[in-house]
């Protein structure tokens, strides 16, 4: 017995009553109920926005003790396997713990705003990838203050690893908890996907899609392609130490660069999905302050594909120096200088955006324009040492610790901090402090630079990375004091900038709908926003629905105030791929628990595989099962019983 | 300020005078970018007045303007120059540089240990071969083929003013080549993280003339000389029993390979690869305490009297 289950959304305009319907059916419940079960992407968003933030003060911290080791020659203020678990755990952290959930804490918060919609695709699934990374973020650092944090870089080269030259459980916490992070990535990256092809509000075709939502789909799309290659990297070394079966290890017939193609193939392509979404920022945030649209908007969209297309082919980049045949590295080198073409249409675009717009320098903008200087100088170092002969004398050295700092620090954290002062007053209806702004501002960009300008040279100077101590060859000492101070003043910034959102978030002058004047859909719902976003779906007719009246395009008709109600329940507009129009109505998923202890099952299962415990494993995956028979159980409601069309 | 050992724009030998050229050039192009695009930004942040306040936002009007794609393909165009000369140069150099040479006039098959470096000398015959650690003696103007061999984990053979890095992998042999122009000692360095000792794990290549290098590799083909001194004998009889489980000196009982070979130990500038310089006093201090100058390195504790220290120092001074 089915009835047609047919149903035309009514089309209508915002009311009180209509919005206290809207309230009831999406208000995440109070208290700690509220807190184990939201699904709301905005919450989740915040969540991971203030993890993410505290694992980069904890990568800080550990960069700042480094630089103290490193202020001078042959110190002694740490310990050769201190050091070491020291700049592995930075390196995780920065790069796995913070670099990526922070671009994903923005996209969950901002995607269903920007995109005219009520939540992501996969309500559940967004819960569920936030707790996996909390989870995961925790077994991490539980093996580094346990004494047992990874020691042997991030990359975590074979055979340094195995068992006989790394008998601890460092490379059990490392290899387990990296696995578990992937499974959080990869859900997280499958729910971008869909909500970035299935939710756009009617009407924002694929060439209407805000820039950010093109860097975050692109590194979801590598992300799902990418990140089983690590995934099985660090499972076969799990393997490899615990069950004796030799995938990396030469005298039982395996192969030491086995483990570098494998994290390279995942690495490289994940240095672009941490850049992408913090460029797509930029695109999106920086024409808001130079008063007018992103200048090739197309060229910047096609760039940050072909960015990534042209970034699965660089990989063996990292492995000039492994002994691979001459031919081969030639084309790497090739596809590695060829990559500037891409990354330049943008900085190009930014810098014309500027030129010929009228800039006004908001302490965002300060962020997102020096951003582009930054990117240069980390951009031409990369090419410097995308050509083999010349890397073959600057790999290992600090010449590339400076350049993965400028590309990390300058293409992700100077673009999210000034996400923060752009996106904060959406977040909190307040606005950060301008004036404690541009101290901030100014601190950060000089002790950055104080920090890690000079060390190009010490890197020229053939420092090698990655040594606890160091003799005073040829004024190695002299810049490491610099680079040592820079990093405190670097660091002071920072800190003006959580103190100015601590502020802020008390004492901050409120923001309204709309502070920056900026022209896209999040800007036209309240500060911050609704639970259910917007009251009535938007339907979009150009890139810039808030400016249309300006930019005089004619017979263009976006519309905030006038669209589809959708209160019948927790329901969102689904439209097509590419011309975003309305094709179904979703019914989106409630607050549960069921992400909340799935996550904590499979953490229990790590935990068991990590101590050999097969009772706890055998518990976690118990765990796990019965959340996925609470979470797939068949419901009406959602229409997960739906068969095929009638 | 002195030059950097470590510093390869300072090159000398034919393998890294090539790189040096390409590199100034791909340097120069970087800073020039560097500094057009700043200077281009800066104007551009620079044109409004009353820019600083947040309060313009809603007065300045809001307009498309300008040929902005121009920008971009004019950029493209200006930046395919420079990225189309340095992907011939890297090809050109590639094909100058990588492969060894045909006939090279010395193979030396090197293997990294954690934190060490074994170094064989390959002859005619066997009696033409020896072993060595740390410190490698090279004709000048010989073209030098540098077999590279993984002993434990990944490390990496770098001696910047002569040759850019090959790793040496467990598992595989890869292959580098060097030539000095001119008699020196050039510094050469681990860059592979490979544990505790990655810093500490240098080694230095001595180029000599011919004739001087023929007279250290046939001093070097000698056994060690017998004891002279009752002290010497006793020293050497501490070295075939304890040293010896590690090491070898050659025309002793101490055979064993997997330390560093010191039948001519007093030949080397440095010891424990390159930590310390090669003195009575470092030795001393290293044989009785090897884990406070390098801890991590594999050499244990030998916690020896006073009197057996100086009876091994007396017959270890002997291996010139």
């Amino acid at each position: 017995m089915r009835q047609l289950d047919f149903r035309t959304p009514r089309i209508g305009i915002d009311s009180v009553e209509h919005e206290a319907k809207l309230l009831r059916l999406w208000e995440t419940s109070p208290g700690l109920k509220g807190f184990l079960t939201s699904v709301d992407h905005k919450e989740i968003g915040i969540r991971y926005i203030i993890t993410a933030f505290v694992f980069l003060a904890l990568g800080g911290i550990e960069a700042l003790v480094m630089r103290l080791q490193l202020a001078g020659p042959n110190l002694s203020l740490l310990t050769p396997e201190q050091y070491n678990q020291l700049f592995s755990t930075h390196g995780m952290t920065m790069i796995f713990l913070y670099a990526a959930p922070i671009l994903s804490g923005f996209s969950n918060y901002l995607w269903p705003l920007v995109l005219g919609s009520r939540d992501m695709a996969f309500p559940r699934l967004n819960a569920l990838s936030y707790w996996i990374y909390l989870a995961a973020g925790l077994f991490l650092y539980a093996g580094f203050l346990t004494g047992n944090g990874p020691n042997d870089g991030w990359f975590n080269y074979v055979p340094y690893a195995l068992r006989d030259y790394n008998p601890g459980m460092n490379q059990d916490f490392y290899a387990l908890g990296m696995v578990l992070l992937g499974i959080s990535t990869t859900v997280g990256a499958a729910n971008f996907i869909v909500t970035a092809f299935k939710t756009r509000a009617p009407g924002m075709s694929i060439n209407r899609m805000p820039i950010l939502v093109w860097g975050t789909l692109t590194a979801s799309i590598a992300n799902i392609l990418v990140v089983p290659a690590v995934s099985l990297a660090f499972l076969l070394l799990w393997m490899d130490r615990q069950f004796g079966t030799h995938f990396f290890d030469p005298a039982g017939g395996g192969q030491p660069l086995l483990w570098q193609h494998l994290f390279w193939i995942f690495g490289h392509p994940w240095v672009y999905a941490i850049v992408l979404p913090a460029m797509g920022m930029v695109s999106d945030g920086l024409p808001v302050f130079c008063r007018r649209p992103l200048v090739g908007y197309s060229l910047v969209a096609v760039s940050t594909v072909a960015t990534m297309i042209f970034g699965f082919g660089v990989w063996v980049h990292h492995m000039f120096a492994t002994g691979l045949p001459g031919l081969g590295l030639s084309f790497f080198s090739a596809a590695s200088i060829a990559i500037t073409i891409p990354s330049a249409v943008a900085v190009f675009a930014w810098l014309s955006t500027v030129w010929l717009g009228r800039p006004v320098r908001t302490t965002a903008f300060l962020f997102f324009a020096s951003m582009i200087v930054l990117f240069v100088i980390g951009g031409v170092s990369g090419f410097m040492t995308a050509s083999v002969p010349v890397d073959w004398q600057l790999t290992d050295t600090y010449f590339v610790v400076a350049h993965i700092h400028y590309v990390l620090i300058g293409i992700n954290v100077f673009p999210v901090v000034g996400a923060m002062y752009f996106w904060f007053p959406k977040m909190t209806g307040r606005l950060l402090d301008e004036r404690l702004g541009r101290w901030n501002f100014w601190t950060m960009f000089v002790g950055f630079n104080v920090a890690f300008l000079p060390m190009h040279i010490t890197g020229l100077l053939g420092m090698p990375r990655r040594v606890y101590t160091y003799n005073d060859y040829g004024g190695w000492a002299a810049l490491n004091m610099l680079t040592s101070i820079g990093s405190f003043i670097f660091a002071l910034g920072v800190l003006l900038f959580f103190i100015n959102v601590v502020k802020s978030l008390k004492s901050g002058a409120r923001a309204g709908k709309n502070p920056w004047d900026a022209p896209t859909l999040e800007w036209a719902t309240s500060s911050p926003p609704p639970p259910y976003n917007f009251a009535v779906i938007p339907t979009v007719g150009s890139r810039h629905p808030l400016w249309e009246d300006r930019l005089g395009e004619e017979g263009i008709v976006s519309s905030t105030d006038r669209g589809m109600l959708l209160d019948q329940g927790k329901e969102t507009i689904g439209t097509t791929a590419l011309d975003a129009e309305p094709e179904m109505i979703m019914e989106m998923a409630e607050d549960s628990f069921a992400p909340l202890s799935l996550a904590a099952g499979l953490s229990v299962l790590f935990v068991g595989l990590l101590v050999r415990n097969w009772m706890v494993v055998g518990a976690g995956a118990a765990v796990v099962f019965i959340s996925l028979v609470m979470w797939m159980w068949p419901r009406r409601d959602l229409r997960e019983r739906e068969a095929a069309h009638v | 300020m002195s030059v950097s050992p470590l510093e390869y724009l300072d090159s000398a030998g034919p393998r890294a005078h090539a790189i040096v050229p390409l590199t100034w050039f791909t340097l120069i192009v970087s800073l020039s970018v560097c500094v057009v695009i700043s200077v281009l930004l800066w104007i551009a942040a620079s044109r409004t007045r009353k820019g600083d306040d947040p309060g313009a936002m809603r007065t300045i009007p809001i307009e498309r303007g300008g040929n902005g794609i121009r920008w971009i393909t004019v950029g493209l165009m200006i930046s395919a120059v420079p990225l189309a000369v340095t992907l011939v140069w890297t090809m050109v150099t590639l094909a100058a540089v990588a492969s060894p040479p045909a006939n090279p006039g010395l193979v030396l098959d090197v293997t990294g240990h954690q934190f060490w470096w074994e170094v064989k000398y390959n002859g005619q015959s066997p009696d033409q071969e020896f072993i060595t650690a740390n410190e490698i003696h090279i004709p000048v103007n010989v073209p030098v083929l540098v077999r590279l061999h993984g002993g434990d984990v990944i490390h990496s053979f770098w001696v910047p003013q002569l040759t850019g890095k090959t790793d040496t992998i467990p598992g595989q042999t890869n292959v580098s080549w060097m030539q000095a122009d001119k008699p020196g000692r050039y510094l050469g360095q681990c860059t592979e993280f490979c544990g505790w000792q990655h810093a500490h794990m240098q080694f230095e290549v001595v180029a000599q003339p011919q004739a001087d290098f023929e007279a250290w590799r046939s001093a070097q083909l000698q056994p060690a000389p017998a004891p002279k001194t009752p002290e010497q004998q006793h020293g050497m009889a501490y070295v075939e029993y304890r040293c010896g489980l590690c090491h070898q000196v050659r025309g002793t009982a101490a055979g064993a390979v997997s330390a560093p070979d010191l039948t001519h130990l007093m030949s080397r500038r440095m010891i424990a690869a390159g930590t310390l310089p090669n003195d009575h006093a470092s030795l001393a201090g290293w044989i009785q305490a090897p884990q406070s100058f390098k801890p991590g390195n594999q050499m244990p504790t030998q916690y020896l009297t006073g009197l057996q220290l100086s009876d091994t120092l007396a017959y270890l001074e002997t291996l010139k």
